[in-house]
């Protein structure tokens, strides 16, 4: 065992580290250069006309209202459907469900069902929402579409905190004489609140970039209103985005570019939200 | 630097340094960000004698046993004051190399930590590492032969490390240590996690060693203390209270803290 | 005596009207439980709707064409005169894309992640792992409009050969969305393989790169699969970024440079025109997501086995 060999292993080590390193930056520079190309790209699109005007064959007149309303509409009918059955689907598997292969059954399921490509999940809302529950290419279609295709991130999310909840917590309440429910209700959601948070917003930030799964359902792409009542057609951001990105023309390239940073815009927005709220949230814990 | 000095030093002095310190640190503090694990330690430990470190749990025994290895080099906030010298040269020094000090400086952990790899592999992955050009085969044998577990894997050398049994494991990791060829062995609570009859088995294995190799043992448990070591160091709070022959040390301790830790009072 | 007990006994009836919610309060409890059980039954729902939808339409569609000409055919024409079903040029394009996004994004996601678990400071873990967040989160289409108009005129101007519409590009990008997802997962994966294994293998005298490539990379090797096989099974699944710029020509083709067309793409394509529900065409919609929810289940269930095998060792 010789001491030259020992100087080339340090090499060998240092150059290792350097490598691991430098590759290690590469996806930040990436994300650099995606956004200074579409910030140059698009960003002298961005005005309030923009913010304000339908759709039009004319790049000057192009707008993404309709988009924005169309998403906004999408968002909140997501929310309102998906939070309360994933979270609830993680309340009863971590905290009621006994440990039988039945359950074993629903957990694999939902782990599978994380894994799916998001435009089976569109084929799914096609044949049920569309066709089988009549709902035509609606926007309650499209967010009960969505909401399949985000309940297991929320429900994955959900059972996380609500596993780090210490079960001393539980058997404090129980030991008083509590209820299940009053337990969960009044100790153990409240604890696990700032991860459930922060898992639903990583899930509907999913469910606003999605676009494969609305355009399968029929969620046009060329849209000069906005919706004004859940069973109304309707687009979205990306929809819109991938709408004049398809085309050949350099101004609508631009116009994408444009439409790309206000969906990047909402999504900041979203997250610093959930950021925010959960500061709070632990805050006053 | 480290090896060249030793090839000079040790085939004349191997003999006049048989009763010398082979290990010795000069006011060695260590501290974590605001707390002091040990302060300032002076001991020698001789060359070829089994040596142990007693105290109460957290005085800083660890510590001390790791910084003979520079282990404790993997915590980030450590802070350390002092020398510790290996056969004079200080290891700690800017230009000694860590990775060298561990060739000579083994150590066994209080867990058996086998890699998840063969029996075979564990033993001869130190040595293939560190360019050992020889008959690899052989130093798996030797080595394990001498941690005194050759005749119960010798069939199954290419079995997972993780089918042993935790005895057989930690004289595995022994072994692994051992086909470093070091001159040093630290253990540190090295039959904390084993049954009674490992235990009884590796404290065997260390009167063996004890011929061909310097020990430092790290232990909570005084029997075993009493019963393995030639000398014995005594550590209260981070501080060296009392260093001396095992005997003298359980039988008449110089310090009221000695006696009162040897005969159970407290720790 | 008796005036005693009756006191008594009113005293106790009188408390036990103040604890009578009792029965109200478990017919209640049964009610939510109840309701929560069958929100997490809709995930069994969901699949078995997935599968029952996919096997009946399908289904109707192998009445029509065989099973063998689907698999193995190597012309895709459904849509046009003469019509032919063989679903390989779209399995082609989709390899294709996901190939590259692998050479891409494996080695560099496992670069990344190595330095995030073994040399990584925390500050700079606190700064990069979020960065890597961002870019995970960033919607598909903004990948498919980078590789269009970016990525594919970048490489025009060295390689004048390729086309618009091409693999290499839409590949570029599925890479850099699946980066993310392996860095963090093999991170995950990394910092769960003990620590005493690492200080075993300092402790005979190790470099760090030795410590990391020796010791900690096969100890954490299922779970790398694992996380290599999840994001391949996504690359799969991907649509926006290959219906943008991959194109809609599906062909048999190893050359990266020319328009092709994925299963993904293909099932968009049709989407978007005017194909009436029951015809032929419609069905093939069916046949292939049937195909693309197969291999993506498959290797779901591959990446699940992998994870666990490396928990049962560490955990």
């Amino acid at each position: 065992m010789t001491t030259q060999n020992l100087t080339r292993r340090h090499r060998v080590a240092n150059l290792f580290h350097g490598f691991c390193f430098t590759v290690a930056w590469t996806g930040v520079v990436i994300l650099g250069i995606l956004l200074f190309h579409v910030t140059g790209e698009g960003l002298h699109w961005l005005d309030l006309q923009f913010l304000n005007d339908f759709p039009s064959r004319f790049p000057e007149k192009a707008g993404i209202r309709s988009a924005l309303f169309g998403t906004l509409w999408l968002i909140s009918l997501t929310a309102t459907i998906s939070i309360p059955l994933g979270v609830g689907a993680a309340i009863y598997l971590e905290e009621y469900a006994p440990k039988n292969s039945f359950t074993r059954f629903i957990d694999l399921n939902i782990s599978n069902l994380a894994g799916v490509p998001s435009i089976v999940y569109g084929m799914l809302g096609l044949v049920i929402f569309v066709r089988l529950f009549d709902l035509d290419r609606s926007v309650l279609a499209g967010s009960m579409t969505m909401s399949l295709l985000i309940l297991p991130i929320i429900i994955i999310a959900s059972r996380e905190s609500l596993r780090g909840v210490p079960s001393t917590l539980r058997q404090a309440a129980f030991a008083l004489g509590a209820t299940r429910w009053q337990t969960i209700y009044s100790h153990v959601l409240p604890a696990a609140l700032p991860g459930i948070l922060t898992g639903f917003i990583l899930a509907l930030s999913r469910a606003i970039g999605e676009t494969a799964p609305l355009i399968m359902i029929g969620a046009l792409t060329y849209v000069a209103f906005i919706p004004e009542g859940p069973m109304d057609e309707f687009t979205t951001l990306p929809i819109q985005i991938f709408n004049w990105a398809s085309r050949p023309q350099k101004d609508f390239h631009e116009l994408a570019a444009a439409g790309i940073l206000v969906l990047l815009i909402v999504l900041l927005f979203m997250n610093s939200f959930a950021v925010y709220i959960r500061h709070w949230l632990e805050r006053k814990i | 630097m480290i090896s060249n000095a030793i090839e000079k030093v040790l085939p004349d002095k191997k003999q006049e340094l048989n009763n010398d310190a082979v290990l010795q640190t000069k006011g060695l503090t260590i501290g974590y960000s605001h707390t002091v694990a040990v302060n300032n330690i002076s001991i020698s430990i001789p060359e070829r004698r089994i040596t142990a470190i007693i105290g109460p749990s957290g005085c800083g025994k660890s510590t001390l046993l790791r910084s003979f290895n520079r282990m404790n080099d993997f915590i980030p906030e450590v802070n350390l004051k002092g020398q510790v010298m290996y056969r004079g040269i200080d290891i700690y020094e800017k230009n000694v190399d860590p990775v060298e000090v561990r060739r000579k400086i083994g150590m066994v952990f209080q867990k058996p930590n086998p890699f998840p790899k063969s029996i075979f592999e564990n033993v001869s992955w130190g040595p293939l590492i560190n360019g050992f050009r020889k008959d690899i085969h052989e130093r798996v044998e030797q080595s394990l032969r001498r941690a005194a577990l050759w005749d119960e894997v010798k069939d199954r050398l290419n079995n997972s490390a993780l089918t042993l049994s935790g005895g057989q494991q930690q004289r595995l990791c022994i072994a692994r240590a051992l086909a470093m060829e070091p001159e040093v062995i630290l253990m540190d609570e090295p039959c904390s996690a084993l049954d009674p009859v490992s235990t009884a088995h590796i404290e065997d294995l260390m009167f063996e060693l004890k011929q061909n190799y310097t020990i430092v043992i790290v232990t909570h448990n005084m029997q075993q203390a009493s019963r393995v070591s030639k000398f014995t160091a005594f550590f209260d709070a981070g501080n060296l209270v009392e260093f001396g022959e095992t005997k003298n040390i359980f039988t008449l301790p110089q310090h009221k803290r000695t006696e009162d830790y040897v005969t159970g009072r407290f720790g | 005596m008796k005036s005693n007990q009756t006191k008594i006994e009113s005293k106790l009836a009188s408390e036990a009207k103040v604890f009578r919610g009792g029965r109200a309060k478990s017919w209640r409890e049964e009610v939510i439980k109840t309701t929560l059980f069958f929100c997490a039954l809709i995930s069994v729902l969901t699949t078995f709707s997935i599968v029952f939808i996919l096997a009946q339409e399908a289904g109707g569609f192998f009445q029509d064409v065989s099973v063998f000409d689907f698999i193995f055919g190597t012309h895709w024409t459904p849509l046009l005169e003469p019509r032919s079903f063989g679903v390989l040029p779209l399995v082609c394009g989709t390899i294709l894309i996901v190939v590259g996004a692998a050479s891409l994004a494996l080695p560099i996601g496992l670069a990344t992640s190595i330095y995030l678990s073994e040399y990584a400071s925390i500050r700079i873990r606190s700064l990069l792992k979020p960065l890597l967040e961002v870019l995970a989160g960033i919607p598909t289409i903004v990948y498919g409009y980078f590789a269009l108009t970016f990525i594919t005129p970048l490489f025009r101007t060295f390689f004048p050969k390729i086309q618009i519409f091409n693999a290499f590009s839409a590949s570029i990008v599925v890479g850099i969305m699946i980066l993310p997802m392996i860095a963090s997962l093999c991170d995950n994966t990394f910092r769960a393989v003990p620590d005493s294994l690492r200080q075993g293998a300092y402790a005979v005298g190790a470099t760090q790169y030795e410590v990391t490539t020796g010791v900690v990379i096969p100890s954490a090797l299922s779970g790398v699969m694992s996380a290599f096989v999840l994001a391949l099974s996504r690359a799969i699944g991907e649509t926006m970024a290959v219906t943008l710029a991959a194109g809609a020509t599906p062909k048999m083709t190893m050359d990266p440079f020319v328009s092709i067309q994925t299963m993904t793409a293909y099932i968009v394509q049709v989407s978007l025109g005017d194909t009436p529900a029951g015809t032929i065409a419609y069905q093939t919609i069916f046949a292939v997501s049937a195909l693309l929810f197969i291999i993506t289940l498959c290797m779901n269930i591959v990446s699940h086995r992998l994870l666990h095998r490396f928990r049962e060792v560490y955990e």
